[in-house]
């Protein structure tokens, strides 16, 4: 019996008993369409963190900070603490090949600062506020779309000019429509906590990716003037961006005096130190080149201290993993529950068909012929299930999204559409061995005999 | 040669600790063209003869010969194979699986027997032909009548051209005109030269045959050849 017969059968089979077989498939359908969703759910999470991590600049940068506070042995000699200062920019610049593009950065800011941004009676906070190089565009992963960087020269003669994100513009000068094509406010003078400073260029606007189809869609449902979807905040690292100000670092040395307050501007302490790794293989030899480098230039003291994004890449991936793997054990049980359903109906539909089966085999139809036709018919059930469990999964991923962190946005990908179809393939393939075996083993009196 | 030589079979079951002789050392032969019935009461062993025969079931001793192969070991693949290519079944109650149309029904042998649908088609039509019921092709076995569906088994009986047509008293769910009308036709396989072994309990109908085997008590109790015995072939067309 040739294997397109089979599976003719098979269908016939299924197509005989409409609805039970959709009783049946419906474990299948929830197994295969919550693994799918599952899996979409976990990627987009994955892909957003992902995004967010490379935005900020990532695996290859490392950052250095001031660490005021000594570790408990060196406690004694707190009062030389000075934290990492301009010096260290030029040992490491001289001293520490494995990075390059060392960066000083002054920051003021941050969450809960008083820094104030005016402009013609209009206040912002900026997330960032940072007195820097212009080598940060490069390290924090900016873009200048209007005007330009400031440069050595604007640092040197400590110009008060600042450059913008798109979020602060915003809030100064008002907010279009598409951040695209809003004022562009190159030259205008505004005052940050009440010094003054020229605007000289804007980044480009940052958003993710999602956020940016979603803010399509809502613009989309305003001109068709229907009511537009809300559209939620996109992931912090994205709207940090946009309200970041940057100015020259000696700039804000003389303005602000946010160093240690002993020393002169000329060596006053830094609030980080960012430089770059050209591999990420080498972060670990570099990250011991530099902590040589410090500790010979601040005489053993541990006043500063490591930050590198492979914490957070790490994090990432422990999360992601705990995410499917939780998600991977509700589909299998679901699965699993599947199976057993169908198990249990073929079963069943054996003991309707001992009659059939005696007949076929009065004709010639071998054991293997009849194990065969019942492990097809099995595995045909199933495959329907995971064919429309593969349909519902894309309702399911609406569904779900809706529901998801804004940050991300579900993503069905090929591969979660071939295992989730595999598994239910599978499932049919284990859930008719037995019913199977059942089956073949009759003997063709004793299923003739059956009424 | 005999195309059936049956050798001292025995066939014993156990049923609750007890031991039943279905059949207790049968020996007999059947020539090919013969049309030879089977008879003997309920309980006598007939039917478990016409499986051991059929190769259905196997003896628990003795020797089985069929078309020159001793087949009384041969193990459940081989004896599918056997049904499948040397043997058709007509039964008493027509076993059509209703599930399938009338064609498909005549199909199901050569489906196991590995044949392309083209000539399946072609071979199940003109088995259908040859009981006159090729216009009924796409009908379910539930939309015949009893004989129609009778016919339809014998089609599917006839299909792969076996060397030996069992029938177990297949007119036993019939009433007597349409009895008649299935045994005319095979009777007129009969003529065609076909082997056909008939089991019935109707001693009427065993009459009609030229080789007539007794059973009682899963013993042979008469074994008459017509053929043998001169009575001459054919036997006469109607009673």
């Amino acid at each position: 019996m040739n294997l397109v017969n089979v599976i003719l059968t098979g269908l016939r089979e299924v197509w005989a008993h409409k609805f039970r077989s959709l009783l049946t498939m419906l474990g299948i359908i929830l197994g295969v369409s919550s693994l799918v969703a599952m899996s979409a759910l976990v990627k987009g999470m994955e892909v957003g963190m992902k995004s967010a991590l490379a935005e900020m600049g990532g695996l290859e940068k490392i950052r250095v900070e001031s660490q005021l506070e000594l570790p408990l042995h060196q406690r004694h000699l707190q009062d030389r603490v000075r934290g990492v200062t301009m010096k260290d920019v030029t040992a490491l610049r001289a001293g520490a090949p494995l990075v390059h593009t060392v960066t000083p950065s002054v920051d003021v800011g941050g969450w809960g600062s008083r820094t104030v941004v005016e402009y013609r009676g209009k206040r912002a906070r900026p997330y960032l506020f940072s007195g820097t190089w212009p080598e940060a565009l490069e390290i924090n992963e900016h873009e200048i779309a209007h005007g330009r960087m400031f440069n050595h020269y604007d640092d040197e003669l400590a110009r008060n000019v600042c450059v913008i994100g798109t979020g602060i513009r915003d809030e100064l000068f008002g907010e279009p429509d598409t951040p695209e094509d809003g004022v562009v406010p190159i030259g205008e003078s505004i005052t940050i906590n009440g010094q003054p400073f020229v605007v000289i260029g804007m980044f480009r606007h940052y958003e993710s990716e999602e956020y940016r189809k979603r803010r399509q869609a809502r613009l989309a449902a305003i001109a068709r003037g229907e009511q537009p979807p809300s559209m939620g905040r996109d992931h912090f690292v994205y709207r940090l961006k946009n309200r970041t100000i940057y100015i020259p670092l000696s700039a804000m040395l003389l303005n602000f005096r946010t160093g240690s307050g002993v020393n002169a501007a000329a060596d006053a302490q830094l609030s980080t130190l960012y430089m770059k790794i050209p591999d990420i293989a080498l972060l670990e030899p570099a990250l011991q080149q530099v902590r040589n480098v410090l500790m010979v230039n601040h005489a053993g003291l541990e006043d500063f201290s490591f930050r590198t994004d492979e914490d957070w890449a790490n994090e990432i991936s422990t999360t992601i993993r705990n995410y499917r793997m939780s998600g991977s054990i509700i589909a299998a049980i679901c699965l699993i529950v599947g199976g057993i359903g169908i198990a249990n109906i073929m079963l069943a539909s054996i003991s309707e068909r001992v009659r059939e089966i005696g007949i076929r085999k009065s004709v010639g139809a071998t054991t293997l012929d009849v194990f065969v036709q019942i492990l097809v018919e099995s595995v045909v059930l199933t495959m329907l299930g995971g064919l429309a469990g593969l349909a519902v999964s894309f309702g399911l991923v609406v569904i779900v999204g809706n529901f998801s962190p804004e940050e991300s946005v579900p993503m069905v990908t090929m591969g979660a559409l071939l295992i989730a179809f595999g598994a239910s393939a599978l499932v049919g393939l284990i859930a008719g061995i037995v019913p199977a075996i059942k089956a073949s083993k009759l003997h063709p009196i004793q299923a003739l005999k059956y009424d | 040669m005999p195309l059936v030589e049956l050798r001292d079979i025995h066939k014993v079951y156990h049923l609750g600790g007890e031991e039943i002789r279905a059949l207790d050392g049968v020996s007999l032969d059947i020539n090919e063209g013969d049309f030879c019935s089977i008879i003997g009461p309920s309980g006598s062993g007939k039917s478990t003869l016409m499986h051991i025969l059929g190769c259905l079931d196997s003896p628990t001793s003795g020797t089985l010969k069929l078309d020159g192969m001793e087949i009384q070991n041969a193990t459940p693949r081989q004896l599918a194979t056997i049904r499948n290519q040397k043997i058709g079944f007509v039964f008493q109650f027509f076993n059509l699986l209703p599930k399938l149309n009338v064609l498909q029904n005549v199909e199901l042998p050569m489906v196991y027997s590995g044949l392309g649908g083209r000539e399946r088609r072609e071979r199940a039509m003109e088995a259908l032909r040859h009981v006159e019921l090729e216009n009924r092709s796409k009908h379910r076995p539930s939309q015949l009548s009893g004989g129609q569906q009778q016919r339809v088994a014998i089609a599917r009986a006839l299909v792969n051209n076996p060397r030996i047509i069992f029938a177990d008293e297949p007119t036993g769910n019939l009433d007597s005109h349409t009895g008649e009308l299935i045994l005319d036709m095979f009777r007129g396989f009969h003529r065609e030269g076909r082997t056909i072994i008939l089991v019935t309990h109707d001693p009427e109908i065993a009459a009609l045959t030229s080789h007539k085997i007794e059973i009682r008590d899963g013993k042979i109790a008469a074994n008459l050849d017509r053929t043998l015995a001169g009575l001459d072939r054919p036997i006469p067309a109607a009673v």
